[in-house]
């Protein structure tokens, strides 16, 4: 992986890493080198590490204390937010962290679009990340059965049934992912063990995700292919890793005030109602990290076609690095494709926003409008820009930024 | 192109804007000045020994407490009675324990371990006597309602008069700030309906305060634990913050690109 061969100083050291090179590794990683003009954008990699980490953490002390029986389940919540020491303070802090994570998700997907991180030659590095981002809503989705409140029952209720819209074998895979008639304790039992296994899956795919970004190095705010190591680039370590610790600490910041001050805004009030499967909630609402796929399913009419359009806009994101058809990366220099970026972003955020309200009336329309968009922006305006933009030009390298006459350029963020 | 964006921004705040009128057709739930929020946010109390008092005297009668013990009125952040006022509180209430010796199951008086004593044996014989209604277990009521403590309040002190087009059941009874305006409890706090050992003149307002603080320590017992350790773990984190961005800054002067 290292451009020069590394040769431990230490005679047992050169034993050890003719052995296992872990030294070698090691070395590559302090020495891997970045590009220098990375925003804080480019934090968010780090700070998701971070967030894996303490989700692994939390949740296996709460697993410690936890029983997954639905007789049991909201009462040993209960117990870990009073009688185990601190329980509170772990409970929140897995609780919201969940939501931080995505948070942390959301700007590095929106970076990487930005910045045309996706394109050639890093197109494994981006269908990983997606594949990971699945996985993510899954283990958040059982997670939040888990406490089984009334959110928890009839979210799972309404997400499992989505399985029997597949035509002829639907109803019997519905019974099959219940182990029974209804949501009940099987289908809490295994939605915990798979909770429990998801993490691991991810920290797996995690490693994957950063070997294949150590084959082509990082993207960065220009865009531009970067010789490594030149003047272009810093050694990871102690350069960006300073600069991680440091947008990881905001980050922290602003995670500590949710943990500490308001660790329920988040989440529902009905979901501090033990569940109960006679009594239906008034609206079922999935956490705020779901609701743009969930617009996209309600704003359907046809139930079969509503689980399509939402796994469609997920997988749509995979066929990506195809669909955009650019060969320029960063949307620096794509001064349409910056205008569509933007308006993608208010477009999620708008389906967000409808997917938490009721699907009548105008949210029904805008929704409807909105979905409508999604499709487009990723099937037609991306494909069709890259043969008609008229971009600017590049500059060729980061430290001589001639050709666009801007010497600003290594500042330029996503404002 | 820049007109896309400026009229999507215009959609958007039609959204909302919309979302606004709506929201305002309801009638929003009191806003109270709780001790308890905010950043330094802590319970009074006083009002949460008051607000046992009101409990105990009245909405005990139907409603249960089960994930509170009797321990937990002497902890540090709760109402802090003495251990001897809890055990003569836990005392007054008898618990089935068994099966002793003889193989028999048997009536004891609680202790500070036991949880609270529930009124009914089960929902459904707590549904036989309300009416088919289930009084609700208010250990975690607080953080179970929208709007919190001030929507709790709201609906306490919420009961009015029927407007003359709507009809109500027997049992059923009309209050201004329940979700649908109609609820199946009668009106619980009228003045003087607990008399306070500490001379507070128990008005209707009083006493829904009193009950709903406590009611809030019990959905949250660690509550002043946790703004005390927020408080720390934020100053701490803004320190550690300040010294880490000038190590970066130190460092990075080593080379010219700016961090």
């Amino acid at each position: 992986m290292s451009d020069h061969e590394y040769i431990p100083k230490s005679k047992f050291g050169k034993w050890f890493n003719d052995r296992l090179p872990l030294l070698t590794l090691t070395n590559h990683l302090t020495d891997y080198p970045t590009p220098k003009n990375l925003n804080y954008w480019w934090t968010f990699g780090g700070i998701l590490t971070f967030c894996l980490i303490a989700q692994i953490v939390t949740g296996l002390t709460l697993a410690m204390h936890y029983i997954a029986h639905a007789d049991l389940a909201f009462e040993s919540v209960e117990h870990i937010m009073r009688d185990v020491n601190y329980g509170w303070l772990i409970r929140y802090i897995h609780s919201n962290g969940s939501s931080m994570f995505f948070l942390a998700v959301y700007i590095h997907i929106f970076r990487s679009m930005f910045y045309g991180s996706y394109k050639s030659p890093r197109e494994i590095i981006w269908i990983i990340g997606i594949i990971i981002y699945v996985l993510m809503m899954a283990a958040a989705f059982m997670g939040y059965v888990l406490p089984w409140g009334q959110m928890s029952f009839w979210g799972a209720t309404v997400i499992t049934n989505l399985f029997s819209a597949i035509p002829l074998v639907g109803e019997g895979i519905v019974t099959w992912l219940w182990g029974g008639y209804s949501v009940d304790n099987p289908t809490l039992t295994r939605f915990f063990a798979l909770h429990y296994l998801i993490p691991f899956l991810i920290l797996g795919l995690v490693v994957l995700h950063i070997w294949a970004l150590h084959i082509p190095g990082n993207n960065n705010p220009i865009g531009i292919d970067v010789k490594k190591p030149s003047k272009d680039t810093i050694p990871f370590h102690p350069y960006i890793v300073i600069k991680d610790a440091f947008a990881l600490l905001m980050f922290v910041l602003v995670f500590a005030f949710f943990v500490f001050y308001s660790p329920n805004i988040l989440g529902h009030a009905d979901n501090y109602i033990e569940a109960n499967p006679l009594v239906t909630p008034t609206h079922i609402v999935p956490e705020w990290y779901l609701l743009p796929f969930y617009a996209i399913l309600r704003s359907i009419p046809d139930k079969l076609m509503g689980v399509v359009a939402m796994l469609s806009a997920i997988l749509v994101l995979a066929a990506l690095p195809w669909l955009d058809t650019s060969k320029i990366r960063s949307a620096v220099f794509r001064p349409l494709y910056k205008q569509f970026f933007w308006i993608l972003l208010i477009d999620v955020i708008t389906l967000g926003y409808v997917g938490a309200m009721p699907a009548e009336g105008l949210y029904l329309l805008v929704a409807r409008v909105a979905t409508g968009y999604y499709f487009l922006h990723f099937l037609v305006i991306l494909p069709v820009l890259g043969f008609k933009e008229r971009t600017m030009p590049l500059p060729l390298s980061i430290s001589e930024p001639v050709l666009s006459g801007s010497t600003n350029l290594s500042k330029e963020s996503l404002n | 192109m820049k007109n896309i964006f400026k009229t999507s921004c215009l959609i958007l705040f039609v959204i909302i804007a919309n979302y606004q009128v709506k929201a305002a057709e309801k009638t929003d739930p009191l806003k109270i000045d709780w001790s308890f929020k905010g950043m330094f946010g802590k319970f009074d109390r006083s009002s949460l020994q008051r607000g046992y008092q009101v409990y105990t005297e009245v909405c005990a009668s139907c409603h249960s407490l089960k994930y509170l013990s009797y321990r937990n009125l002497t902890e540090k952040g709760g109402p802090e009675f003495t251990e001897e006022q809890a055990k003569a509180i836990a005392a007054n209430f008898e618990v089935k324990d068994g099966p002793n010796d003889e193989g028999e199951m048997f009536l004891r008086p609680a202790k500070l371990s036991d949880k609270f004593v529930k009124p009914y044996e089960n929902e459904k014989a707590a549904q036989a006597a309300n009416g088919g209604a289930y009084p609700p277990d208010m250990s975690v009521l607080v953080k179970a309602r929208n709007g919190g403590a001030d929507y709790i309040y709201s609906v306490l002190i919420g009961y009015e008069e029927p407007l003359s087009d709507i009809m109500l059941d027997d049992g059923v009874y009309y209050n201004k700030y329940m979700y649908g305006n109609k609820i199946k409890m009668p009106k619980p706090l009228e003045e003087g309906v607990v008399e306070y050992n500490d001379g507070t003149p128990a008005t209707e307002e009083q006493m829904a305060k009193d009950i709903v603080t406590f009611l809030a320590w019990s959905a949250e017992p660690h509550l002043e634990a946790r703004h005390k350790m927020g408080f720390k773990a934020i100053i701490y984190l803004i320190i550690l913050t300040i010294l880490v961005y000038f190590s970066m800054k130190k460092i990075w002067s080593r080379i010219e690109s700016k961090v």
